[in-house]
């Protein structure tokens, strides 16, 4: 399953998942993915996030679902921030469940990669002392360089 | 025909809207950001931005369909 929700989800076990509660897998592997206090050289209060929601959830349905056919694994979740975040609130949850552990690192790496380089989701970041700014993938848009980080699969896509 | 243009993060910036309906006799989406951009003038290069058609990642050679919801997508900044 693939969440964007505008609520806080600090607490994983507040979100109370179903994928927590199978008593046949040997293995969970969680990926926490949480607001930082720099970014590029500079101080950073505050983000926000904003999507394209239909097409957010859809795509990030097809992650998911990619990822369970692709790997090993029992199942797949991840669910992500919209709205405005502070230092330390968690942006992305993304957690796999498996019999085994090999696969259930392999596929949390897969979703999150994969998000990261294709759900439209966008970052504003707000910084102490300068104008905020949205952010993007910092290395593609200034060295346009293809497909040399793992996030970055939009290039050669359109 | 008629389409619905969306945008997002700086793309929205620059166009001061949200959303906007456009009615326009041009023929593909390679077109359409042309015309938009000398309007707007985004901030972003077309090499950077890729376009959803009705919520799936199409080519900007696409052609335009009556009713089209169209989304230049900027570089996205998940996770």
């Amino acid at each position: 399953m693939f969440e964007m929700v505008d609520k806080n989800i600090n607490n994983l076990y507040e979100l109370d998942l179903d994928i927590l509660k199978d008593p046949s897998v040997g293995g969970i592997n969680y990926f926490q993915g949480v607001v930082r206090n720099h970014n590029e050289g500079k101080d950073v209060k505050s983000l926000e996030y904003e999507s394209y929601i239909p097409m957010a959830k859809k795509v990030g349905q097809d992650i998911v679902n990619q990822a369970k056919k692709k790997f090993d694994i029992v199942d797949a979740y991840c669910i992500h921030r919209t709205g405005h975040l502070n230092i330390n609130d968690t942006a992305v949850w993304v957690i796999t469940t498996s019999h085994h552990r090999k696969e259930a690192y392999d596929a949390n790496q897969f979703i999150i990669d994969t998000v990261k380089g294709e759900v439209p989701i966008w970052k504003k970041e707000h910084y102490v002392g300068l104008e905020p700014e949205w952010v993007a993938c910092h290395r593609c848009t200034e060295h346009h360089h293809e497909r040399k980080h793992s996030h970055c699969n939009h290039h050669g896509q359109q | 025909m008629k389409v619905k243009v969306m945008y997002f993060a700086s793309l929205r910036d620059s166009a001061s809207v949200s959303h906007e309906m456009i009615d326009t006799e041009l023929e593909t989406i390679d077109e359409l950001f042309e015309s938009l951009n000398n309007k707007y003038s985004f901030k972003i290069e077309k090499k950077h931005l890729r376009v959803a058609i009705n919520e799936e990642y199409k080519s900007f050679d696409s052609k335009i369909v009556n009713n089209d919801t169209i989304v230049f997508i900027p570089p996205v900044a998940g996770g």
